[in-house]
């Protein structure tokens, strides 16, 4: 009779099947496995973790070939590996934020850091600094002015080209050979190193202003490079989605089409054009490879953008890892280093939080 | 008039892309005429470009390996194995993952990763040490290839995940759906009707990204300290195109300058090509999916 019962209850469709809390019974005796072994050989959270996850999969995958058979084996294995990579991939991330916090948290508190440059701040000052146990002097305002400039000016050139070239794609070109011709060039111009780009607008400037021009504006052309394929590819998205029966009604109501186009095109698609320059903005913010090559230097306030180095933020912190202001004591050069990259990414998550905010408040209105 | 300006802006990136190509060109032609022994190197152009040109193919080579099978990887997981809810959620950080200014990944791999790596290319140089890309004695700072290439492994993940997700979007939930129907695993299902259907968007992804590797400068001048070529991936040494341009080209003028702008043209050329390439592939892909 008692045999009976179990037979039925495993019946031939959940036969030859682990039972639902294995996998739990598993992790557990692979975590206490795990920790038994590390203890033999030192004992590390990282390792443990590790070690962990690997009994897991492979028991998990071990139970499945033993019971189930090995189909169900090899889909336990693509699980665990995929589940694997993710964590793995995740890895870099949390490390890297945990890296900048901690070392930038410190820097960024110490006062006058947002609001006075570099301008005076020389080996002796830093060497004073660590000697005497005062706060490291010296801060990032004259960076943060030239990365603001320079990124203005850098939209100020590529919104105009990138929204207008966005335009004649969807709605004059009607799919001719030309646009075609320019869709892929747009493709491949994202693809430019931004080296290349920083190299050609110093070459460009050496050329008509001779050789070795360095400005903030050099260095906003070569961004308007890395800049306007962006702006073309998410404008061009947008005004693809607009529908038609808007254009129509315009026509019909006897609207020119440029009127038609700024009138009634562009505002039903500025939210997603807004938030779409945000994020470019967002990408070239952090660009430091093409700045090094066109901007130079500089360790003072500079407001003009056409004339003299300017120092930007990835810049700043390059050279203060590079080549520390006194280069035998580079603890507060590391510390400025830390603390300036911390300000960057704080910058680029508030662009990118705000391209979202953006894309919502500018959302057009829904009838009701 | 608008029209007009409209076309003038699409002449504009047509016409600034040739300009590109036209500066690098007659900014570099001063290197292909001057006298071979002033080239740096001594030897001519050739013989000084060709080991910072292997040095940057390693380093991609090294970050696509390492980023190809993580990335597909963390594209699947967000497509088809993460709960649905979460899903999105997760594309988010796969994305903040790309939007981390790139100094700061080459600042993170010089003070962190670097450091943290000299442990592993000891036991691997003392261990493994007859394999010639392994060939002790390691680097004491743990600046190496191997580390520039994690790094920049690292910043090509989020472009093929995000990439390769789209992809794996795509594919017919009808096939998917029939190959669960037929009892299919989960891993027989994707095996069977999404990776078929993704390959030439995993391919192009993975151009894309091997587009990024070569021309990404800062995770490389920060990370590696650069020497001639060598076949030992864990000690210092190698070095590539784009760091090779950032480091020098500020103090550079005279012949140097234009140098390293022929060395840039190079890297044009070499990433135009692969992008071209991944374009061509992603386009045709396109004709015959019948996803759009």
């Amino acid at each position: 009779m008692a045999t009976l019962i179990t037979e039925r209850k495993r019946s031939a469709l959940t036969r030859g099947r682990l039972p639902r809390y294995t996998p739990w019974v598993i992790a557990a005796s692979a975590v206490v496995v795990s920790a038994a072994l590390l203890s033999l050989i030192g004992f590390n959270v990282f390792g443990w973790a590790v070690l962990s996850a690997v009994l897991f999969a492979a028991a998990n995958v071990t139970a499945a070939a033993i019971v189930e058979g090995r189909r169900k084996a090899t889909d336990k294995l693509a699980s665990s590996l995929i589940y694997g990579a993710f964590l793995v991939a995740l890895l870099p991330l949390v490390s890297v934020i945990w890296t900048v916090l901690l070392n930038g948290v410190p820097g960024l508190l110490t006062p006058g850091f947002l609001s006075t440059s570099m301008n005076g701040v020389t080996g002796a000052v830093d060497n004073a600094a660590v000697a005497d146990g005062t706060p490291v002097l010296g801060g990032v305002y004259h960076a943060l002015v030239g990365s603001v400039l320079i990124t203005l000016w850098a939209t100020i050139i590529s919104v105009p080209v990138g929204l207008l070239t966005a335009i004649y794609l969807v709605e004059y070109s009607a799919g001719n050979k030309f646009s075609k011709v320019i869709t892929f060039l747009v493709d491949v111009m994202t693809g430019i190193p931004s080296i290349v780009a920083g190299l050609f607008a110093a070459a460009f400037f050496a050329l008509i202003l001779g050789p070795g021009t360095k400005t903030g504006f050099v260095a906003a052309v070569a961004l308007s490079v890395l800049m306007i394929p962006v702006v073309v590819r998410s404008s061009e998205e947008m005004l693809k989605i607009v529908p038609n029966e808007l254009r129509e009604a315009a026509y019909a109501l006897g609207v020119r089409k440029w009127r038609t186009i700024v009138k009634v095109v562009i505002p039903t698609a500025i939210s997603g054009i807004a938030s779409g320059v945000t994020l470019a903005i967002a990408r070239v913010i952090g660009e430091t490879a093409p700045l090094l090559v066109t901007a130079g230097f500089a360790t003072s306030i500079n407001m003009n953008v056409f004339a003299g180095w300017m120092s930007s933020l990835p810049t700043f912190i390059y050279t203060q890892i590079m080549t520390p202001t006194s280069p035998s004591n580079s603890d507060p050069s590391t510390q400025r280093a830390w603390a300036a990259a911390l300000l960057l990414i704080l910058l680029v998550m508030l662009l990118n939080l705000g391209a979202r905010l953006v894309a919502r408040l500018f959302a057009p209105k829904t009838g009701r | 008039m608008f029209s007009g300006a409209a076309l003038g802006a699409g002449a504009l990136i047509v016409a600034v892309l040739f300009a590109v190509a036209l500066f690098l060109v007659v900014q570099a032609l001063p290197t292909f005429s001057a006298n071979p022994a002033e080239i740096t190197g001594g030897e001519g152009f050739f013989s000084y470009i060709f080991p910072i040109v292997i040095g940057t193919l390693i380093a991609a080579t090294i970050a696509l390996l390492i980023a190809t099978p993580i990335g597909v990887a963390v594209a699947l997981f967000i497509s088809h194995y993460a709960p649905r809810r979460l899903a999105r959620g997760l594309g988010y950080v796969v994305d903040l993952l790309a939007a981390i200014p790139s100094v700061v990944y080459g600042a993170w791999g010089a003070s962190f990763l670097a450091s943290s790596l000299k442990a592993p290319y000891a036991w691997l140089a003392e261990h493994l040490g007859w394999i010639p890309i392994f060939a002790g004695p390691a680097s004491g700072t743990g600046k190496t290839i191997l580390t520039a290439g994690i790094v920049l492994a690292v910043m090509v993940l989020p472009i093929i995940a995000s990439l390769t997700r789209e992809i794996f979007l795509q594919a017919p939930m009808l096939h998917q759906e029939a190959a669960l129907a037929l009892g299919a695993t989960r891993w027989e299902m994707i095996r069977m009707a999404v990776l078929p259907f993704a390959r030439g968007g995993i391919i192009s992804a993975v151009m894309l990204g091997l587009g990024r590797a070569l021309g990404e400068t800062m995770a490389v001048a920060l990370v590696l300290s650069s020497g001639p070529l060598i076949a030992s991936l864990i000690r210092s040494g190698n070095q590539t195109i784009a760091a090779e341009i950032a480091l020098d080209f500020p103090e550079a003028f005279g012949l140097r300058m234009h140098e390293l702008i022929a060395a840039g043209l190079v890297l044009f050329l070499i990433t135009l090509a692969v992008n071209m390439v991944a374009r061509w592939v992603i386009n045709r892909h396109k004709e015959f999916s019948g996803a759009n």
